[in-house]
């Protein structure tokens, strides 16, 4: 299934609940417009919701990077929400989860932006 | 199933991307692999694929790649060739070096060496030839869980 999200705002947090497959191609496209409108309308607080991601490639790991380092540059600050394992997983062998802010509980999350 | 090969000659293309990696699943899971060995076999499969049509072929109509599965007494070989340039071995980066973490490409070479049990890569300047090996653990030839 390919890469499906929906944004919400909750107390000046977007945040994007993502479902499917983040790879090559269409599920990589998606998430990068959808931050890239974020970010270009000044909702600079991102929350990106993986809990019904199942699947992520190299290429999709680059574009949590980009997203991540994109969102950095332009002052603003996004974290990531309720991994699965198998992205837990690819996360902890290419030494990215230390890199990114990721939160289980999602009212804790919100909180913990500045 | 020792001794059975499948060949593909596919286009150099996305869905031959997504197409290597359904193949992969399905025969990695014929074989008697767990759900993660099959995620992981297939995730490999499809990282050499993106190799194969993006750095290797570039997207060229008039290039192939050719996809082989074989299932050896000990061992599901899968073979993925390009006709490109060849793949140049000193140019991959080490992507958990920490000036190169933050890079948005790079990782499929390693996810591909953390996936699979060998990896053979052969370059020339007719194309790379990758060579994904995972050993089948606890199965006796012919596919059957082997007797304790």
């Amino acid at each position: 299934m390919n890469l499906k999200v929906s944004t919400r705002q909750v107390d000046g947090v977007s945040i994007v609940d993502c479902s499917g497959r983040i790879t090559l191609g269409e599920g990589s496209v998606v998430l990068r417009d959808t931050v890239k409108d974020l970010l270009g309308k000044g909702q600079k607080k991102i929350l990106l919701n993986l809990g019904d991601v199942n699947y992520i490639d190299s290429s999709g790991i680059g574009e949590l990077v980009s997203a991540y380092t994109t969102a950095k540059n332009q002052g603003g600050e996004l974290k990531l929400l309720k991994l699965t394992k198998k992205v837990h997983d690819l996360l902890q062998i290419t030494k990215l989860y230390t890199v990114f802010d990721v939160k289980d509980d999602e009212t804790a999350a919100v909180k913990a932006f500045r | 199933m020792a001794g059975d090969r499948f060949s593909y000659n596919l286009d150099s293309t996305l869905e031959t991307v997504d197409r290597a990696e359904q193949t992969a699943s399905r025969i990695a899971s014929e074989n008697g692999f767990d759900e993660d060995e099959v995620m992981q076999i297939a995730m490999a499969v499809r990282e050499a694929a993106v190799n194969a049509v993006l750095h290797g072929n570039a997207y060229d109509p008039e290039k192939k790649i050719e996809l082989k599965f074989e299932r050896t007494t000990r061992d599901l070989v899968i073979t993925i060739r390009d006709q490109g340039r060849g793949m140049d071995l000193a140019r991959i980066p080490d992507p958990l070096a920490p000036e190169n973490l933050l890079k948005t490409s790079g990782r499929g070479i390693f996810l591909i060496r953390s996936f699979m049990d060998d990896v053979e890569i052969h370059p020339s300047s007719t194309g790379t030839e990758i060579k994904l090996i995972k050993h089948v653990h606890g199965m006796a030839e012919g596919g059957k869980e082997a007797s304790q």
